[in-house]
């Protein structure tokens, strides 16, 4: 049924026709909304049988996710930024330990500076964590992948990180088109543990493993994860027959058949970039579109394929790498080895900093000339990065960083328009 | 494609208007998109909400920096913020106010805009009488309805029946329709004076 809501509110109903039996959380922004309407859901008995557990700390609520989901239940939790960094060990644990907890990541900066707005550094720090990460493009694929998440983790037995932006998707009101509990019991099967604590066949969980094995164990991690490029377009074509529609896969080709420029990207940047490159197309501009949904693991083969013909790859990334450029692009050069053609990394809106058309078009022309740096920051406010630069030049206790620069500034209110 | 910038204060129900606005344009069968600027969420600090309304698919997600209407919540937040920053030069501008443009100290600003896109309306007070609360975002949506013709009283109404229930809802109908009613009742007096 068509409706207009929140993206929150979209995933929240999609998490509940999963029909998850434990949903575990602690409230951190962006993601809150979700976790408060499935508590709603569950105390009004909507969703039922499930348990909501309110936790002290998201360390806690990963912690409670995989005993839940040890136990036998299909489980659910969601956070965001220090929410994900606090619950890193716990996160490494559960795909450690193969258990098929599904996560919501409403994708926001990581401090410091503290900063709530979105970009894509908090699940790129846990992108080598063993989750399965899709990212999605808007609310109707959010929702989408949730209830393929749930599919495949159970298939493979692993858990799965489902990434929003933060805000821009998560607080958009837009039209999603919100499936039946038919067709999701159509499309999900009842979980079916491969592990599972039972006391009728007592098993533990959790061993301590030696130089003798570990290096198996952890192979057969990677291996495990690289099934998922199998099985991920088979359950999105299967999405297709169910829904009626298509969401998820690997990556979308956006006017990539005879593109010289292709643009890679991942999450909700995809739409202002397609609308920029239907404006270049219209002008004759041989430009195209590469978007990833999933990053992990990552889907080296489609992303070879879709840019080999092209002259040069744009790779706009939400999240960088200190002291190297960008982490997107270091995956997708990866799998360009050995192909001969211009690489570009350009970081854009980190911290919420707007991706805007105007900046894009700029963007994309001057790459089209080849007259990009390697490493991009669009939209740099240079007047303030260089006063920064001269005041530490001039004075040894030149003062925090971020408190002068909003001393230059004299910001008001965030200002994001 | 229509888009709307939404400023107002924390506590005056910017985004929900925003929200309130984009269910409006759903239910007229169109594409809508309503996103907050967050940060600020204090009660009475500045904010800002956007609301996109289209024939297709809505893919942008830059915040709306050329909005075709804008809609004040707060008139004391014209000396502190720049709300008029990227209007159209024939864009809406609705106002909360008492006063006209010329009182604000707008009447050079907007000498050049057609000045039937320009509405001045005492959304607070028409709030106060029906609501009960100083919440000027319902009565704007309806004095919108009537400036724009974007979207249909109805539709608005619809909207504010799917945000708010009961006793709360009904208030706010009444808000929204008088709003409308004193915006047309303007509309109708001015193109009188204008063919006499």
């Amino acid at each position: 049924m068509l409706k207009q809501c929140e993206g929150s509110r979209a995933v929240a109903e999609a998490v509940a026709l999963c029909r998850p039996e434990v949903v575990c959380a602690y409230p951190i922004s962006p993601q809150t909304h979700i976790v408060e309407a499935l508590g709603e859901m569950v105390k009004t008995g909507q969703l039922a049988p499930c348990e909501f557990i309110n936790v002290e700390s998201e360390f806690a609520a990963m912690s409670v996710a995989i005993g839940a989901s040890a136990a036998g239940a299909r489980s659910y939790t969601a956070t965001a930024s220090q929410g994900l960094l606090f619950m890193a060990e716990a996160v490494f644990n559960a795909s450690g330990l193969g258990l098929p907890i599904v996560m919501t990541v409403a994708n926001r900066a990581i401090g410091a500076p503290i900063n709530i707005w979105n970009d894509h550094s908090d699940a790129l720090a846990l992108r080598d964590a063993g989750w399965i990460q899709l990212f999605a493009e808007n609310n109707q694929e959010a929702l989408d992948l949730h209830i393929q998440a749930f599919r495949l983790g159970e298939e493979l037995s692993l858990p799965v990180m489902v990434c929003m932006d933060g805000f821009i998707l998560t607080h958009a009101y837009e039209r999603v088109d919100m499936p039946t509990q038919e067709q999701v019991d159509a499309y999900l099967p009842k979980y079916e543990p491969r592990q599972v604590l039972d006391p009728a066949e007592p098993v533990s969980i959790g061993a301590m493993v030696g130089p003798e094995a570990f290096m198996e164990v952890r192979y057969l991690a990677h291996a495990k994860q690289m099934e998922a490029l199998k099985l991920i377009p088979a359950y999105a074509a299967e999405f297709k027959q169910v829904f009626g529609r298509d969401s998820g896969g690997l990556t979308h080709t956006y006017h990539c058949e005879d593109a010289e420029t292709i643009v890679v990207a991942m999450g909700s940047v995809l739409g202002t970039i397609k609308d920029v490159v239907d404006e270049m197309r219209a002008a004759g501009h041989r430009i195209g579109v590469l978007g990833i949904t999933l990053f992990r693991p990552f889907p080296i083969e489609g992303v070879r394929a879709g840019l080999q013909g092209a002259k040069r790859v744009v790779v706009l990334e939400k999240s960088m790498a200190v002291g190297l450029g960008g982490i997107l692009s270091t995956n997708v050069r990866m799998a360009l080895s050995g192909l001969h053609m211009h690489g570009y990394t350009v970081i854009a809106g980190l911290g919420g900093r707007a991706i805007t058309k105007k900046s894009l078009m700029g963007l994309f022309l001057k790459a089209e000339k080849d007259a990009l740096e390697h490493v991009t920051f669009l939209d740099l406010d240079w007047a303030i990065v260089n006063k920064q630069l001269e005041r530490e030049k001039a004075r040894r206790r030149s003062g925090p960083v971020a408190e002068n620069l909003l001393r230059d500034i004299g910001v008001v209110a965030a200002r994001n328009y | 494609m229509f888009q709307v910038r939404f400023h107002g204060r924390g506590g005056q129900g910017v985004v929900t208007a925003a929200e309130m606005l984009s269910i409006a344009a759903f239910d007229e069968g169109r594409h809508a998109q309503a996103f907050p600027s967050f940060g600020s969420e204090r009660t009475g600090a500045p904010v800002v909400a956007f609301c996109r309304i289209a024939d297709r698919e809505i893919r942008l997600r830059e915040p709306i920096v050329a909005p075709d209407a804008l809609i004040i919540q707060d008139p004391t937040l014209l000396h502190q913020v720049d709300c008029f920053a990227g209007l159209k030069p024939d864009g809406y501008i609705l106002i909360n106010t008492g006063k006209s443009f010329a009182e604000l100290g707008l009447g050079d600003f907007v000498a050049s805009h057609r000045p039937e896109r320009l509405c001045a309306i005492a959304a607070t007070e028409l709030a106060l009488k029906h609501v009960g609360r100083p919440v000027p975002n319902v009565p704007l949506l309806g004095a919108f309805a009537a400036v724009t013709g974007i979207v249909r009283l109805d539709s608005v109404i619809k909207a504010i029946r799917e945000k708010f229930s009961g006793k709360i809802a009904e208030a706010n109908v009444a808000a929204a329709t008088e709003a409308h009613a004193l915006v047309r009742q303007k509309m109708e007096a001015a193109r009188h004076a204008e063919t006499v």
